[in-house]
């Protein structure tokens, strides 16, 4: 059902210790579409982008008041597993970081640990496929993963991601460590990728948010350095016509 | 400018002439150490290769030199290493493992990491008389291998934990996110991600404690305290004696002859030993390119 919602949050608060990080988010992710987080340094994108798989969770000392419903269920609800949300919304991260072990195995290791009762060959071979990864690394199956370039190894991260079927794939500056051309196909990537998943990207880098994305939310920080959303709606409404002088002062470049 | 010159007092040659002779000092510190150990390894390959042979090998000891070998003590060294690593690799990846994955960053926590440190440089001796207090006395298990075993286990135990913690700690923190991204629980992270990376570390940890473990006398004799030893162990509750014993016992009879099977069987010690490390070394370099290559 694309053009439905797929998570929704309401009045989101996040600390780490007494630090407030994040304050009184509420917006609704499209489903089946890219949404963008724009915003400049510090201003919690990455915290924001880390509630909706619950990685915060792994950070001492971090707190989130409010709610994440992803389909309708309270992520933070109490007796909720975190692992069990994890494999429904995967992460790639800002700096491609497979593991030191075969390409194979890399992709197979979410498989492995989440009981995937199919044929493992298969599904590595369709989740690279998936990734446009294939061809390049088919004969290099049991070659380590870290022989690959920057931007195979950050494919690879993605194919890894998806091998577990998620619904979601949150994407934490994808491109930042990557050249131009390497950037230009995870991009590629993305757009096909949004058929099938949801993807939630968070980047410092405006004409790519302005290039994948369907929706874009503008975060910056208030006085007191909490994270805030100030603007969030279609994405060549957000840049044509910002409705907020933040926005419009950070798209323009005046700002950040 | 004219002020700067004489405001200055450069001494350039006094500085190079004091450069030159630190320079010298410490190339001679490092010839004292070389020194040192090819006259000790000149020495007993003098001494003790006359007196190598198979017989050396394959015999009991004796008190006639030209009949004496040392298979006891061989037998017995070989034992209680394997003994000793499969007590104390299990034991000090698990408290590694506890201490960097599961414990929760306190006083407590870094009290016992201090401890465990301050334990690496207790006198074996101690460890010695702990093995004999607790193993053969309180759990009677005799002067047994087993007591041996538990008893090194203990004394090795600190370096094992350390090199495994720092071996640990080097594993990046993005390798156990991308893990608990896809939907790992602690343990996942920890087998399939931690653990595989931090192995080469742990290999080279192990193989430091066990070459310290296998020249270690003290905390033997205090746990065996037999010399003469005219079988091999067939069990861990066995009875038992290990190279450096047998090494020191021949060292302190009068007879010369008795002198050159001291040093043969330092060359046994020095082959085992020198084994282990390259055997080490072989599992580290396997391990480093599955996972880098």
């Amino acid at each position: 059902m694309p053009g439905s919602s797929i998570i929704e949050v309401k009045g989101l608060n996040m600390w780490y210790g007494n630090f407030q990080a994040l304050r009184n988010i509420s917006l609704t992710i499209p489903r089946h579409q890219v949404t963008a987080v724009i915003g400049p340094s510090g201003c919690g994108k990455s915290t924001f982008l880390r509630c909706f798989n619950r990685m915060n969770d792994l950070i001492p000392g971090a707190r989130v008041a409010g709610q994440v419903l992803f389909d309708g269920q309270d992520i933070y609800a109490p007796g909720v597993d975190p692992t069990e949300i994890r494999s429904r919304v995967g992460m790639v991260f800002q700096k491609p970081n497979p593991f030191p072990k075969s390409i194979f195995d890399n992709v197979a290791f979410g498989l492995r640990i989440n009981g995937y009762q199919g044929n493992l060959a298969e599904a590595v071979e369709s989740s690279l496929r998936r990734a446009a990864l294939w061809d390049e690394v088919k004969d290099l199956l049991h070659k380590s993963a870290l022989a690959l370039s920057g931007g195979q190894q950050q494919r690879l991260c993605i194919a890894r991601a998806i091998a577990i079927e998620p619904a979601v794939i949150l994407m934490d500056e994808p491109c930042s460590a990557l050249d131009p051309v390497a950037t230009l196909k995870i991009e590629d990537l993305m757009r096909s990728l949004a058929e099938d998943y949801t993807i939630i990207i968070v980047t410092h880098n405006m004409q790519q948010a302005a290039r994948v994305s369907d929706t874009t939310a503008f975060m910056t920080m208030e006085e007191d350095r909490a994270g805030i959303v100030v603007e969030y709606g279609p994405t060549s409404e957000l840049f044509a016509n910002p409705k907020d002088k933040r926005t419009e002062d950070y798209i323009t470049g005046r700002f950040g | 400018m004219q002020q700067a010159t004489t405001l200055f007092h450069r001494r350039l040659r006094l500085r190079k002439g004091v450069g030159d002779v630190f320079h010298i000092l410490f190339l001679l510190a490092v010839f004292v150490g070389i020194a040192g150990l090819l006259t000790l390894l000149v020495q007993v390959l003098v001494q003790g290769l006359p007196w190598l042979n198979w017989h050396f090998l394959t015999s009991y000891p004796s008190r006639h030199p030209e009949q004496a070998g040392l298979l006891s003590a061989l037998v017995g060294t070989v034992w209680l290493m394997v003994l000793t690593a499969a007590f104390t690799v299990p034991v000090g990846v698990g408290a590694a493992i506890y201490l960097e994955e599961y414990a929760p960053k306190n006083w407590l926590t870094r009290l016992i990491e201090v401890n465990i440190s301050n334990l690496a440089g207790v006198p074996s001796i101690v460890y010695g008389l702990l093995g004999l207090t607790i193993f053969v006395g309180w759990m009677a298990l005799g002067r047994s291998l087993l007591a041996g075993a538990l008893t090194l286990g203990l004394l090795v135990l600190p370096i094992v934990i350390m090199a495994s913690r720092e071996a640990i700690r080097a594993v990046p923190w993005t390798y156990r996110e991308a893990a608990y991204a896809l939907g790992a629980d602690k343990w996942q992270v920890t087998k399939g991600v931690v653990l595989p990376a931090a192995i080469p570390g742990v290999l080279t940890g192990t193989i430091l404690a066990m070459s310290r473990a296998i020249g270690e006398a003290a905390p033997v004799l205090a746990i065996s305290a037999l010399v003469y030893l005219t079988f091999v162990p067939t069990s861990p509750l066995d009875r038992f004696t290990v190279l450096p014993i047998q090494i020191f016992n021949w060292v302190t009879r009068p007879q010369d002859e008795f002198r050159g099977l001291a040093a043969a069987g330092i060359i046994v010690l020095l082959v085992i030993l020198l084994s282990m490390n390259a055997i080490a070394i072989y599992l580290r370099n396997r391990y480093q390119i599955r996972s880098e290559g």
